[in-house]
């Protein structure tokens, strides 16, 4: 009965912040831009400067009409957004938070595996959007986001290798225990590697070309309205959290901190997650969108042989300090 | 999860470690062991749906059922390490690789008239006939053998690692070898089929491989475009994205080589 119960509570838990930790970096974003630009973003809203404008865009979602395409394939358009969504909620089970095995919502022998498994799957929904809708735009969407993962999965792989090269072990929860200090400079470059490829594969600006609006209206998600449309909006913010908080688990050493890591373990975890997640706006704010072009070179040509070095490097030190 | 819950496919020959489980018959059923039926049974109807619809992605995305429940199969066999690198290499690789493919060249929605072959016989036996001396292959190497899962799994990271780098090193190293084949001469042929860019290569600074913003202005329709580099990807230089209408719009010379910054 208690196991059964420690079972319900990690997975309510889970799914209580995969419920809210999308929302809270999704007003984050709404008043970082806003500041960032000369504005003041939502106010209105809730009251306190506007923190109730997401919840409202919920609400607003929620009341409007689900429109299906008449030429669209109906029902792989109807279940695109489930399997955009659900594969980062998988992902969350398995991202550790603090020291010890209590903190993991599930503990995974492959979790690194796992995480980058189920992570790839998330595209497949935007495919299936992007080919169901019976739009051009959609389409060509869709086949952005194809090229683009195609790309960006390698280095991603790659990196994520050098780190459990560096730790001996594909586990997420090993590979914190094995986190040192040093691990930050000698990890350096494929951690961002990591988080760029990252970016690209959760089709953030700067890398938002399947998306792009100017060209193609949006991407796959063009046609969608309603409920559906936001449940792909949440895919999108839910990525950003599982990102950065793999790349806090892989790179930034996780639960560990300067002082109190036994007691305050997932207040690091937590505070390196935020900051990335601010990088993330942050650069979404400064840079332009790359065009097709220039993001293949920048995979093919800069992040792969980038990757390719980090593990060599990895290697060597590995093999020198053993 | 209760220690007799070992999964069918099990053994006549007696191997040591083995034999104190051997009271079970052949297929008891237990939950795991219906569970691995179940899931097969869905894998097999996903692949026949596969290969007989005549909806082509339909048939990409049924591939995609039937590649997740063999990595569930293989969860119900412990073997954890493999079934997360089925998901990661087929699911999430090979199928949006076919549906890259797809939708590239041809994929309507609804019935494809030409989705079909007259080598359907032909395909068919050989089908079935693989199937079957697989089961039987499989079926009489392993007819009562029964994992045990007191002790660390047979399929864990740990124990796949050191069989496949201590025990089978040599046909890994020459698989390795193969796949490199295979992509050497992948280049060659994509290669040989484009003639030569007549455009001289942009000179890029010495960055090198400086891909990111405006370094390769001179790519898509020549000096059309190579003014305003940076935004957007048409050669009607677009507007600034009204997503991300920070500054960079107004910055309209930028120097070349800063895209070496990521």
């Amino acid at each position: 009965m208690n196991d059964a119960l420690d079972v319900a509570l990690r997975l309510l838990l889970v799914f209580v912040v995969f419920l809210t930790f999308p929302l809270i970096i999704g007003q984050t974003e709404h008043k970082v831009m806003a500041h960032m630009q000369g504005r003041l973003g939502p106010m209105y809203a809730g009251g306190f400067h506007g923190w109730a404008q997401l919840v409202a865009d919920g609400v607003k979602f929620a009341q409007k009409e689900d429109v299906v395409p008449a030429g669209a394939d109906r029902r792989i358009f109807q279940l695109a957004p489930a399997v955009a969504l659900l594969p980062y909620l998988l992902v969350l089970l398995a991202i550790p938070i603090g020291p010890g095995e209590g903190a993991v919502g599930v503990v995974i022998d492959a979790g690194i595996f796992f995480v980058l498994a189920v992570m790839g799957v998330g595209v497949l929904g935007s495919l299936m959007a992007g080919w169901a809708s019976a739009n051009k735009f959609s389409l060509l969407g869709g086949l952005r986001t194809a090229a683009q993962l195609l790309a960006y999965e390698l280095p991603m792989l790659l990196t994520a290798a050098s780190v459990a090269m560096a730790a001996g072990t594909v586990s997420l929860v090993g590979i914190l225990d094995a986190f040192e200090w040093w691990w930050l400079p000698w990890q350096i470059v494929g951690a961002i590697v990591f988080f760029v490829a990252g970016l690209a594969e959760l089709q953030r600006p700067p890398f938002d070309m399947p998306v792009a609006d100017s060209e193609i209206i949006f991407g796959a998600y063009t046609e969608y309205t309603g409920l559906r449309f936001a449940l792909f909006l949440l895919a999108e913010y839910a990525g950003i959290v599982v990102l950065c908080g793999l790349t806090t688990v892989l790179f930034l050493g996780g639960w560990h901190g300067p002082w109190g890591a036994d007691g305050l373990g997932w207040v690091w975890t937590l505070l390196k997650t935020a900051v990335l997640a601010f990088v993330v706006i942050w650069l979404r704010v400064t840079y332009p969108r790359l065009r097709e072009d220039q993001l293949q070179k920048l995979s093919w040509t800069l992040l792969v042989p980038l990757s390719l070095a980090q593990i060599a490097l990895t290697g060597v030190v590995k093999v020198v300090i053993r | 999860m209760s220690p007799t819950a070992a999964v069918a496919l099990a053994a006549t020959y007696q191997h040591p470690a083995l034999a104190a489980v051997e009271t079970r018959g052949f297929l008891s059923p237990a939950g795991v062991e219906i569970a691995f039926l179940l899931v097969g049974l869905v894998t097999l109807g996903a692949a026949i749906v596969t290969v007989t619809t005549r909806q082509l992605v339909h048939a990409a995305l049924w591939l995609v059922v039937a590649l997740g429940g063999l990595a569930v199969e293989y969860l119900l066999l412990t073997a954890e390490f493999i079934a997360w690198v089925q998901v990661l290499i087929y699911v999430g690789s090979v199928v949006v690789l076919l549906l890259f493919g797809l939708m590239l060249t041809r994929a309507p929605i609804g019935r494809s008239p030409d989705a079909d072959s007259g080598n359907r016989w032909a395909a068919l036996t050989v089908a079935v006939a693989a199937a079957a001396a697989l089961v039987w292959v499989v079926v009489d190497a392993f007819r009562t053998t029964w994992i045990d899962l007191d002790v660390p799994a047979a399929g864990s990271t740990r124990t796949t690692g050191e069989s496949l780098f201590q025990n089978w090193v040599l046909p890994f190293e020459a698989l390795s070898v193969l796949l490199l084949a295979a992509l050497v001469g992948a280049i060659v042929l994509s290669r040989k089929a484009k003639p030569e860019p007549v455009e001289p290569k942009p000179s890029t600074p010495a960055t090198g491989s400086a891909p990111a913003t405006g370094s390769a202005p001179t790519t898509g329709s020549g000096p059309t475009i190579g003014s305003a580099p940076t935004i957007g990807s048409a050669p009607a230089p677009a507007p600034a994205p009204a997503e991300a209408p920070a500054a960079p719009a107004a910055a309209d010379a930028p120097d070349p080589s800063e895209g070496g910054v990521r």
